[in-house]
C-alpha cells in the first residue's frame, strides 16, 4: 500500500476550493482511492458537495456541545460520503468573535489523538479558508501534515495576488518544515489567456500550473443539488477535467520551494497581460479640482 | 558611608557586566548606576520602564498582576473577575496579605478566586456570553458584592472579545458599576502598565459615578492613595491621620470599598504613599476636580513627623496643632524602640530591591534605626522614582533596575549587607548564602510597617532577623575541618 499523502489547497476567498477539492476528491474515490476531507474553515462548508448535506457538524461545534473535545469520540465528527470518502470540519466560531485559527489547531490535534489517519487512506486533503492569516490555519502544513500545496487561483487580478501571498507563507514553513508547493490550479474565470498568464506566474513561482478547469454551468447545476458533477453526471465533460486533475495530482512529483514575486514583478506580468494599466505616476495625490485645472490649462 | 567607595562601586558594576554578551552588557549597563546626590535628574545615569532581557531572570510581573493584584483586588466589596484560563487567578488568589474587615464570601471578597476557567471552546467561540453568565452568577450567590471588575487575561486580548459591551450590558442589568479592565499580561513591560491601565479604568468607570450628587462635606476631608493594607498598613496610618483632625473619606485601595473611591472627588487632599502605582488617577482628580495631591511616607518616626506636618500645612491651624500633638504624643514610644533597637542594629548595611516604592521610601526607617541602605533597586520603577531615589540614598550607594538574578546575587556577594530586603523569589537565594532576609512585599507574615505602630514592629523584626542567632549555624558539620585527632586515626588513613 502507497504512503498516505496529505494535500492542503488555499487560495483567495470566493475563488472555489472548497468546490474544486471536492470534486477533485470525488474523482479520486471513483478511481477507488481512500480519501479524507478535513474542513478548516468555520464556516463548515468543505463536505457538502459529497455529504449532501448543508453543513456538517464540525469538531468545534460538537465539542461546545459536549463541553470539551475531550468528551468526544472519532465517530461523533466522522461522517462516510460518496464513495466511502470521510469527512470532517472543524468548524469554528461565527464572524467576528473568538479564535477560528484556534479551532483548526484543536480539531486536527484531536483527529491526530483519536487516530483519525488510519493505515488505508491514500489521501487527506485539507480544504483551507483563504488566507494564511495567522498560526492556526497554518496547522495544516505544519510537520507532519500536508507536504503539498495547491493554491486555486485564476486570471483576476487579486486572485494571483492571493496565490503569490500564500506562496510566500509556504516559503517559511518549507524551511522549517517538509511542506512544497505543488502546483496552481486555475479555476477558469474565462479571462482573457487567462491559461498562458497562470502559466507564467506558475512558472515564475518555480513550479507549474497543473490543470486548467474551464467554466461550465453543470458544476452549478450540481452543486444546487448538493452535489459533484462527478456524481450528478459522470458523463458530463466537466468529470473528465476532475479526472484529469485528479490523475494529474496522483502522479504529480513535482513538489517545490516556491519562489515568489515582487509586486512590481506581479504589476508588470498583468501589464503584459493588459489585465493592469501602466500607473500614471502624475496624478498620485491630486484632488479632482486640480487635475479639472490642469485639464483646463492643457 | 556607603559600603563601597564610588570607584570600587563603578568596577564593581563594570566587573559584573563583564559575564555579558555584547549586546546585553550595552543594555545592562544602562540600568545600573552609582548614586550622585547632587544629580538633579536621574535620566542621564540609569534607564528604566524598558523590556527586559530574555533569558536574565527578572522578577517582574504582568500588567494582570499590576491591575488585579496591585489595585483592584484589595478592594472589598467588589468582585473581580480574572477573565480567561485558571491559572492567573488561581496563583494570585490571597497572597498578598492586604487585610480587611468584612466577612469573606459575604461582603467581602479579597481572597476569593472569581474566574471565567476558559477552555478549549471559549477560545474558539469567544468567552463573551460565559462572561456574562458568570457575573448573573455572581450576583445570584454573593448579593452583597458592590461592583464587579473584569480582569482581563491574555487570551482575551488575543480572541478580540467585547468585554466593554458585556460590562455595559450587566451594569445596566444589575445597576451597579461592572467595569472590563484590558490588563493584558503581555501588554507592557512590567506590572507598571498594568497599575496604569487599573487607574485608567477607575477613572473612567468609577471616579465620576458620584459627580453631584449631595456629599456632607467638612473642611478636614482627605483620602490615603496607595497604600494597600499589606499587614494592616493603612490602619496604622489612618489613626495617625484622624488622630491630627483629619476625616479619611477613602483608603485607596486596602480595605478600601467602592463607595469611598467614589466619594473621592469631594475630599479637600489626596494623599499619596505609593506614587507609582496611583499617581495616575491622583493627577487626574487634580486636573478634574481641583484636589491637590501630596505624596507622604509613613516608615520610620523622622519621615512620619516630616509627613505629617507637610500634610498639615495644607489646613488650618486646628491640624497644624493636632500633627504637633500626634507627634509629641508617640516620640516618648518611638524613643524607646530607638533605644531598645538601635544598639542591635547600629552600622548594619542593607540591600534593598522592591517593586516601585519601599527601596526610597523605607531608606528613613532604617536611618532611624542607625542603618544604612547601600543598594537599592526596583522591579517597575520609572525615573521620575529614581529622581526621588536619588535623593534618599547616600553618594556612591549602589542603584539597579530591573536587576537580573545574576547580578544581584554578584552585588551582595561584592557588598556584603548585613540584611537584604526583597521578595519571596529572591528570599531563599540569599538564605542560601547565609544572607538575613526580610520579604519587603509581604512583611514576611508580620506587619504592619507603616506609621508610629508598624515601626516598632519593624524595628522588632529587622533585629530578630539580623541578630538571629541561626547565621552563626550556616556551617555545616561535614564541612567543617576534621579533628587533628581524626586524622591521626590509622583506621581512617586506611580507607
Amino acid at each position: 500500500m502507497a504512503k498516505l499523502r496529505q494535500a492542503a489547497i488555499y487560495g483567495k476567498g470566493g475563488i472555489g476550493k472548497s468546490t474544486t477539492t471536492q470534486n477533485l476528491v470525488a474523482a479520486l474515490a471513483e478511481s477507488g482511492k481512500k480519501v479524507m476531507i478535513v474542513g478548516c474553515d468555520p464556516k463548515a462548508d468543505s463536505t457538502r458537495l459529497i455529504l449532501h448535506a448543508k453543513a456538517q457538524n464540525s469538531v468545534m461545534e460538537l465539542a461546545a456541545e459536549a463541553g470539551s473535545v475531550e468528551d468526544l469520540e472519532l465517530e461523533d465528527v466522522m461522517s462516510v460520503g460518496y464513495g466511502g470518502i470521510k469527512c470532517v470540519e472543524s468548524g469554528g466560531p461565527e464572524p467576528g468573535v473568538g479564535c477560528a485559527g484556534r479551532g483548526v489547531i484543536t480539531a486536527i490535534n484531536f483527529l491526530e489523538e483519536e487516530g483519525a489517519y488510519t493505515d488505508d487512506l491514500d489521501f487527506v486533503f485539507y480544504d483551507v479558508l483563504g488566507d494564511v492569516v495567522c498560526g492556526g490555519f497554518a496547522m495544516p502544513i505544519r510537520e507532519n501534515k500536508a507536504q503539498e500545496i495547491y493554491i486555486v487561483c485564476s486570471g483576476e487580478m487579486m486572485a494571483m495576488y492571493a496565490a503569490n501571498n500564500i506562496g510566500k507563507g509556504i516559503v517559511k514553513y518549507a524551511n522549517s518544515g517538509g511542506v512544497r508547493l505543488a502546483g496552481l490550479i486555475c479555476n477558469s474565470r474565462n479571462t482573457d489567456r487567462e491559461d498562458e498568464l497562470i502559466m507564467e506566474l506558475a512558472r515564475r513561482m518555480g513550479t507549474t500550473m497543473i490543470h486548467f478547469i474551464p467554466r461550465d454551468n453543470v458544476v452549478q447545476h450540481a452543486e444546487i443539488r448538493r452535489m459533484t458533477v462527478i456524481e450528478y453526471d459522470p458523463t458530463a465533460k466537466q468529470a473528465d477535467e476532475y479526472r484529469a486533475l485528479a490523475n494529474k495530482i496522483v502522479n504529480n512529483k513535482n513538489f517545490v520551494i516556491p519562489t515568489p514575486v515582487t509586486m512590481d514583478e506581479l504589476e508588470e506580468l498583468l501589464m503584459a497581460f493588459g489585465i493592469m494599466e501602466a500607473e500614471d505616476t502624475s496624478i498620485i495625490g491630486k484632488t479632482a479640482a486640480e487635475l479639472a485645472a490642469e485639464a483646463a490649462a492643457a | 558611608m556607603a559600603a563601597l567607595t564610588r570607584e570600587e562601586t563603578e568596577a564593581l558594576i563594570q566587573e559584573v557586566l563583564e559575564v555579558y554578551p555584547e549586546k546585553a552588557k550595552k543594555d545592562r549597563a544602562k540600568h545600573l548606576m552609582v548614586n550622585d546626590k547632587e544629580l538633579e535628574s536621574s535620566k542621564k545615569c540609569i534607564t528604566s520602564n524598558r523590556k527586559s532581557l530574555p533569558g536574565v531572570m527578572t522578577m517582574r510581573g504582568c500588567a494582570y498582576a499590576g491591575s488585579k493584584g496591585v489595585l483592584w483586588g484589595p478592594i472589598k466589596d467588589v468582585i473581580s473577575i480574572s477573565h480567561g484560563p485558571i491559572g492567573c487567578g488561581q496563583y494570585s488568589r490571597a497572597g498578598r496579605r492586604n487585610y480587611y474587615i468584612g466577612t469573606s464570601g459575604v461582603d467581602s471578597f479579597c481572597e476569593m478566586n472569581f474566574t471565567s476557567d476558559f477552555q478549549e471552546k471559549d477560545i474558539v467561540f469567544g468567552g463573551d456570553k460565559k462572561l456574562a453568565k458568570l457575573i448573573n452568577e455572581i450576583e445570584g450567590l454573593f448579593p452583597l458584592n458592590k461592583g464587579i471588575s473584569i480582569q482581563s487575561e491574555c487570551p482575551v486580548g488575543l480572541i478580540g472579545d467585547d468585554i466593554e459591551a458585556v460590562a455595559k450590558k450587566a451594569a445596566k442589568e444589575l445597576n451597579k458599576p461592572v467595569v472590563p479592565v484590558r490588563c493584558e499580561g503581555f501588554r507592557g513591560v512590567s506590572q507598571s502598565l498594568g497599575h496604569h491601565i487599573a487607574n485608567d479604568s477607575v477613572r473612567d468607570w468609577i471616579i465620576t459615578n458620584r459627580d453631584g450628587h449631595p456629599f456632607e462635606k467638612t473642611p478636614y476631608d482627605v483620602a490615603i492613595l496607595g497604600d494597600y493594607n499589606v499587614g494592616g498598613d493603612a490602619w496604622a496610618s489612618r489613626i495617625l491621620l484622624e488622630e491630627m483632625g483629619l476625616r479619611v473619606v477613602a483608603q485607596w485601595s486596602g480595605d478600601g470599598t467602592l463607595a469611598e473611591m467614589e466619594n473621592t472627588p469631594f475630599v479637600k487632599l489626596n494623599l499619596l504613599h505609593c506614587y507609582r502605582s496611583m499617581n495616575y488617577i491622583s493627577r487626574y482628580m487634580e486636573e478634574k476636580y481641583n484636589i491637590p495631591w501630596i505624596e507622604y511616607n509613613f516608615f520610620g518616626p523622622s519621615k512620619i513627623k516630616e509627613s505629617l506636618r507637610k500634610i498639615a500645612s495644607f489646613f488650618d491651624d486646628k491640624i497644624k496643632e493636632g500633627a504637633e500633638r500626634v507627634i509629641e504624643k508617640y516620640t516618648p514610644s518611638m524613643e524607646a524602640v530607638i533605644a531598645k533597637y538601635k544598639p542591635r542594629l547600629q552600622g548594619k548595611k542593607v540591600m534593598l530591591y522592591v517593586g516601585g516604592l519601599r527601596p526610597r521610601h523605607t531608606v528613613g526607617a532604617y536611618e532611624d534605626l542607625g542603618m544604612e541602605v547601600v543598594g537599592a533597586g526596583y522591579e517597575f520603577a520609572h525615573n521620575d522614582d529614581y529622581d526621588r531615589t536619588i535623593k534618599e540614598m547616600g553618594d556612591a550607594t549602589l542603584i539597579y533596575d530591573d536587576v537580573t538574578g545574576y547580578e544581584f546575587e554578584e552585588f551582595v556577594k561584592a557588598i556584603k549587607p548585613d540584611l537584604i530586603g526583597s521578595g519571596i523569589k529572591e528570599k531563599y537565594v540569599f538564605h542560601k548564602m547565609g544572607v538575613p532576609f526580610r520579604q519587603l512585599h509581604s512583611w514576611d507574615y508580620s506587619g504592619p510597617y507603616h506609621g508610629y505602630d508598624g515601626f516598632a514592629v519593624f524595628a522588632r523584626d529587622m533585629d530578630m532577623t539580623l541578630n538571629n542567632p541561626c547565621w552563626n549555624m550556616m556551617q555545616t558539620p561535614w564541612q567543617e575541618k576534621p579533628a587533628k585527632s581524626l586524622l591521626k586515626d590509622p583506621l581512617l588513613k586506611a580507607a
